[in-house]
């Protein structure tokens, strides 16, 4: 079972690979990657710097090319393919139907991953995948139980990857548009969610206001602390409360099932957060690292210690973890 | 360029739908599509009655399409898919890949529903090799990348927009109605049936906002694309999707009839349970 470890940034990269990732995951500095964010992902001298980096301790890169283009942008995530397969990533993380057929068809070594982006939640649609494009493996949307997952590894053509730790998307991947319906700009189109230049942070005599593309996502009070304003996670109003309507901040957190997904033939656990800082990917690969460890030399008799619990709970949004989905209540 | 009614997105009691579809039947829409995309829990009509709907309207001259669930969990779930994909009978909307894959499998020519994520033409190609033989664009399309696109549409493949109705914007593991009444989702109680157009989130300020419905999150804002009626047959958009609601549906299919004839719509502000929008169709945010 890999270690698949986010990294934003060159010191991101070298934390995870210190902290033992078996592979990091990347993107390019644009649009054609989910976590396009301002001082985030790689140019060209600083990822040949990385590849030497991940290359030189045996380590593997996946390059994130996990959003959707639209005709007039088609030649940037054409010419991203190409350049991957240039640099002989060890796989393209994908989720777009003619990014997928574009580099299976004209880079049929590069191995292909399908993106949590790609919204596949059943072994009818990885077979689809698996069978237009050849695709190795699939990141799972964070939406099924244990359960679910279980039974689908019972029939997946491919490999499976799930999230074990971070940041909860709580609509499933590749099928929410909250962001571009207040600030026009969306995780398919432009790689970000809340894009930064649509954010307000206002103090008023109510409280301190966060927005959205105008809209107001959420209002806090004197010693609550104001989160950064994702509408998933916004207070609203029905029935006459003012409520988390949708979700609380919270973090995702599988230390508990990490036997069980062992067992069901995962072959690999992703922890989020490309847009985190190097001491959080420093934090969170050390204790995962040493999770798998001993999961793998003695999976019976597993239990997640206190201080990795502890530790990736100071690193969770909200400060609060769940099992997500993959707890039959949550869902 | 014809008329669609697009899947019923709410939890209608069984004879509502059947009322419903009574009245749709002598309606001017061409094209109508059936069945339950958001929830499997969901059950006033089965497999069965929505077979004998779609024979009827097919009487009564219309194209009938069945519609396929949008999120998948669990194997019962793809049960019933491979039913509705295997009913011999009527056309079928794919609103998921596994649905895609059913299909083409067994080759079978399909409808594409706007979160299959068709951002592109090539991936337009992809499924028209596969049995492509008519699209709805994602809902966050803008009118000059639409215009693209129909200049490079695969041969034979029409286009149909989605133009009137509260937007569906995302899809959960979780259900928010049964969030709202403290309900767990196993045991919801089936509170969206006292919900026919959903229920409207408010910001902090009273903005109507988001509409909640059960696992599917909607814009509370309606998508109206009347006024744009004329530039998209200009364009080259085959069909109008009109999504239903629960109240002045036929006066709405009315307005979109006369608009597509080239006369004068009657005004359907006041028909909107929370307001206009169309800021996707201008490039903007979509509720502008």
């Amino acid at each position: 079972m890999q270690l698949v470890a986010p990294a934003g940034t060159l010191p991101a990269l070298k934390a995870a690979i210190d902290e033992g990732a078996d592979v990091v995951y990347l993107g390019f500095k644009d649009q054609t990657n989910a976590r396009n964010f301002a001082g985030l992902n790689f140019d060209e001298r600083r990822l040949a710097e990385g590849l030497d980096y991940v290359r030189s301790r045996g380590r593997q890169v996946y390059l994130a090319l996990n959003t959707y283009p639209r005709p007039r942008g088609w030649k940037l995530w054409q010419a991203a393919v190409d350049r991957a397969a240039e640099l002989g990533v060890d796989a393209l993380i994908a989720a777009d139907l003619g990014v997928l057929d574009y580099a299976a068809r004209t880079h049929p070594r590069l191995p292909l991953h399908l993106s949590v982006q790609g919204s596949a939640t059943s072994y009818e649609a990885l077979r689809f995948y698996h069978e237009q494009f050849g695709i190795r493996r699939a990141v799972l949307p964070r939406v099924l139980s244990m359960n679910q997952v279980e039974h689908l590894l019972e029939h997946s053509p491919v490999e499976i990857e799930v999230f074990g730790f971070g940041s909860l998307c709580i609509m499933v991947e590749g099928r929410c548009l909250l962001s571009s319906y207040a600030a026009g700009q969306s995780p398919n189109t432009h790689g970000c969610c809340s894009p930064a230049g649509e954010v307000r942070y206002q103090e008023t005599a109510a409280g301190l206001e966060t927005r959205l593309g105008g809209v107001l996502v959420d209002r806090v009070g004197k010693g609550e602390k104001a989160g950064y304003p994702t509408i998933c996670k916004g207070r609203y109003q029905a029935f006459d409360k003012t409520y988390y309507a949708l979700e609380e901040p919270t973090s995702l957190n599988t230390l508990d099932l990490l036997p069980r997904l062992h067992a069901a033939g995962v072959a690999a656990i992703k922890i989020e957060g490309r847009q985190r800082s190097p001491a959080y990917v420093r934090q969170v690969t050390r204790v995962w690292r040493q999770a798998i460890d001993a999961c793998l030399a003695a999976p019976e008799s597993f239990h997640p210690r206190p201080e990795w619990m502890q530790a990736l709970g100071l690193v969770s949004e909200g400060q609060q973890t769940t099992l997500g989905a993959y707890h039959r209540t949550w869902q | 360029m014809k008329l669609t009614l697009g899947p019923i997105l709410y939890y209608w009691p069984a004879d509502t739908l059947r009322r419903f579809y009574e009245a749709a039947a002598t309606w001017p829409v061409e094209v109508v599509y059936l069945g339950e995309t958001v929830c499997s829990k969901r059950r006033s009509f089965r497999f069965d009655d929505w077979m004998e709907t779609a024979r009827r309207l097919a009487e009564a001259g219309k194209e009938v399409v069945l519609s396929t669930l949008a999120l998948l969990e669990a194997e019962s779930e793809l049960k019933t898919l491979r039913r509705i994909c295997g009913n011999g009978e009527f056309l079928v909307e794919a609103n998921d890949m596994a649905a895609v894959q059913l299909l083409s499998k067994a080759g079978q020519p399909f409808v594409a529903g706007p979160t299959l994520n068709l951002y592109n033409p090539r991936s337009l190609e992809v499924l028209a090799r596969r049995g492509l033989k008519r699209w709805v664009p994602p809902l966050e399309l803008d009118r000059q990348t639409l215009a693209d696109f129909l200049q490079a549409l695969p041969e034979g493949v029409e286009t149909e927009l989605f133009a009137w109705g509260r937007m569906p914007l995302a899809f959960s593991a979780r259900c928010y109605t049964a969030r709202a009444y403290d309900l767990p989702k196993d045991d919801c109680q089936y509170r969206c049936l006292d919900h026919p157009d959903g229920f409207t989130l408010r910001t902090q300020e009273g903005q109507p906002f988001l509409a909640v419905n059960g696992i599917q999150t909607q814009s509370a804002l309606t998508c109206n694309l009347l006024p744009e009626t004329a530039e998209a047959a200009r364009m080259g958009i085959d069909l109008l999707r009109i999504s239903p609601q629960a109240h002045h549906m036929e006066r709405i299919v009315e307005a979109f009839r006369r608009a597509v004839a080239g006369e004068e719509p009657p005004e359907l502000e006041k028909r909107m349970p929370a307001g206009g929008c169309n800021g996707y169709w201008h490039g903007r945010a979509g509720i502008r």
